[in-house]
């Protein structure tokens, strides 16, 4: 029901390829910054949080292909408060189909693709320097980690713009978790600060969007001593995080009592 | 004499812009909460980062400890007072029409919005700046100014800082006259700016030949030279005097586009 929907969208953004087109290397761009950036530090340094060039940009390119992904399915949700405000989101509400299936199929930006080129080219390139421990399981590691990744940024997603359901200003709010799991997902777990180390792990779970499975990877132990299962452990995050969230929202969608406009 | 106080009118219409800018952002308490909490979150996050790569011998590029924090907690301030990321409000403008309104008004509409821009700056002062510094003061090694002189000289500079970036982005927004759409060039900018102003890593750490290209843009006058000032590195003259020759040549091309695009401008009768 939703695909005619969903191709109109897609031939819509298509129509105008120069825009499009930018649109993209913007995206790109965009993913690209914090590239620029960790080559600036590793121009100083040899190793961040005792990772080396090539394994902090693996945690980056998986994290980079994650956070595209999660953005292009779920990115239009940073409009909810606009959607509130203008009471565009009680139209919604009346149809009988699900709100949240809804406002995701309302819009898919195909320039949000431009993060996840970035990340592939990246990844790309880092597989033939970075010291994988190669095996028939790394393979399958490599290629799930950026699906489970996107799902769980996702889940981080909606559960914080749900929040945009109680307080109207809520964009900034779920900002400081979508984009900020951006920033924390594409560095080692190592830099961040013990508590902010068990907040990105048991709280916001950022870290099993790379980090955890880049440690199996690269078949290295985590250096701050949590059992080895947990680097195999983001697919169930995933699916608790998938719960959770879905638990916020409902709560959220429940609450709802319209603008008043 | 009459010249004079007709003068001291028009100072005094701007002067309450100022005071409109400042009153219409007090209004938005919880946006202000929201954005100081999104601000403290990826401080930590940056900060984080910035202090795992000094290192064992806890100095990089000139940057200690304190330095670091103290570039990251500014920085976080900064970046809602000079209000980086364009809101799009002139470019809609421009789209609907509405822009029409605002230069058919008894004002200069440069003049005008840089009458609001700085009284919403000041506003974004006392609500966006001082909480996060004093948030990285308390909970981080932080770097106050030795030198007395140094706070006028900081003020100096972040007045012009405000000035400087509220006509780059009165620019963008002035490309939705040709454009039409101007989100291309914003999201641009929002993307590259964090790097090219020196928010999101210190100019300090990129390499010989970026950091002299830089330097002779107007970007870092934007964030890293505020931070500078304050942190008391480098040539204050210098670092004054790029600011103010980019504040006159923004100013001025400001002006030249806007009456570029005035002529362009149809109104449709109604």
């Amino acid at each position: 029901m939703y695909r005619p929907l969903l191709a109109s969208r897609v031939r819509g953004q298509l129509a105008y390829p120069l825009s499009f087109g930018l649109d993209v290397l913007a995206q790109g761009i965009g993913q690209a910054i914090e590239l620029v950036v960790i080559l600036v530090l590793f121009g100083r340094v040899t190793s961040l949080g005792g990772f080396s060039a090539d394994e902090v940009l693996l945690i980056y390119a998986l994290a980079g292909i994650s956070f595209g992904l999660a953005d292009l399915v779920v990115g239009q949700l940073d409009e909810l408060p606009r959607w509130i405000r203008t009471g565009e989101l009680d139209v919604l509400m009346v149809r009988p189909l699900p709100v949240l299936a809804q406002l995701v199929t309302a819009d898919l930006q195909l320039r949000r693709l431009g993060r996840v080129l970035v990340g592939v080219a990246v990844l790309a390139v880092v597989l033939t320097r970075a010291p994988i421990a190669w095996s028939p399981l790394t393979v399958v590691l490599l290629v799930v980690t950026p699906l489970v990744g996107a799902v769980i940024i996702g889940a981080i997603w909606v559960a914080t713009c749900a929040v945009s359901f109680w307080v109207i200003e809520g964009r900034e709010l779920a900002n400081a978790f979508t984009y900020g799991s951006s920033l924390s997902t594409a560095y080692p777990l190592t830099v961040f600060a013990p508590w902010l180390r068990r907040l990105l792990t048991f709280v916001v779970p950022a870290a099993f969007v790379a980090y955890y499975p880049v440690l199996a990877i690269l078949g290295r132990p985590d250096p701050l001593g949590l059992p080895a299962g947990v680097r195999y452990a983001a697919p169930l995050v995933a699916v608790a995080a998938v719960a959770v969230a879905a638990l916020i929202w409902r709560a959220a969608v429940r609450h709802y009592q319209g603008a008043g406009s | 004499m009459r010249g004079a106080v007709a003068l001291l009118d028009v100072l005094a219409a701007y002067f309450r812009l100022v005071r409109a800018g400042f009153d219409r952002h007090a209004s938005y308490r919880l946006a202000s909460l929201a954005g100081l909490f999104t601000n403290t979150v990826f401080g930590l996050l940056r900060v984080a980062v910035l202090l795992a790569v000094l290192g064992p011998t806890g100095t990089m590029a000139g940057y200690d400890a304190a330095a670091t924090a103290t570039y990251v907690w500014l920085g976080q301030g900064l970046l809602a007072v000079v209000l980086l990321w364009d809101d799009g409000e002139l470019a809609q403008r421009v789209r609907t029409g509405d822009i029409a309104l605002d230069l058919a008004r008894p004002w200069d509409l440069q003049a005008a919005l840089l009458a609001t821009d700085l009284g919403r700056a000041g506003h974004a002062v006392l609500v966006r700046l001082i909480p996060p510094v004093l948030f990285g003061a308390l909970l981080f090694p932080f770097r106050w100014p030795h030198a007395p002189a140094t706070w006028l000289a900081f003020t100096g500079s972040l007045l012009l800082a405000v000035v400087l970036c509220g006509q780059i982005r009165f620019l963008l927004g002035l490309t939705a006259f040709w454009l039409l759409d101007n989100r291309g060039v914003r999201s641009l900018w929002a993307s590259t700016s964090g790097v090219l102003c020196g928010l999101v890593v210190p100019l300090g750490y990129f390499p010989d030949w970026a950091r002299a290209t830089l330097g002779v843009l107007p970007f870092p006058g934007i964030m890293q030279t505020p931070i500078d000032v304050f942190s008391e590195r480098g040539d204050l003259a210098a670092l004054l005097a790029h600011q103010l020759i980019w504040v006159l040549v923004l100013l001025l091309a400001g002006r030249l586009v806007l009456s570029r695009a005035t002529h362009r401008l149809v109104v449709q009768g109604g």
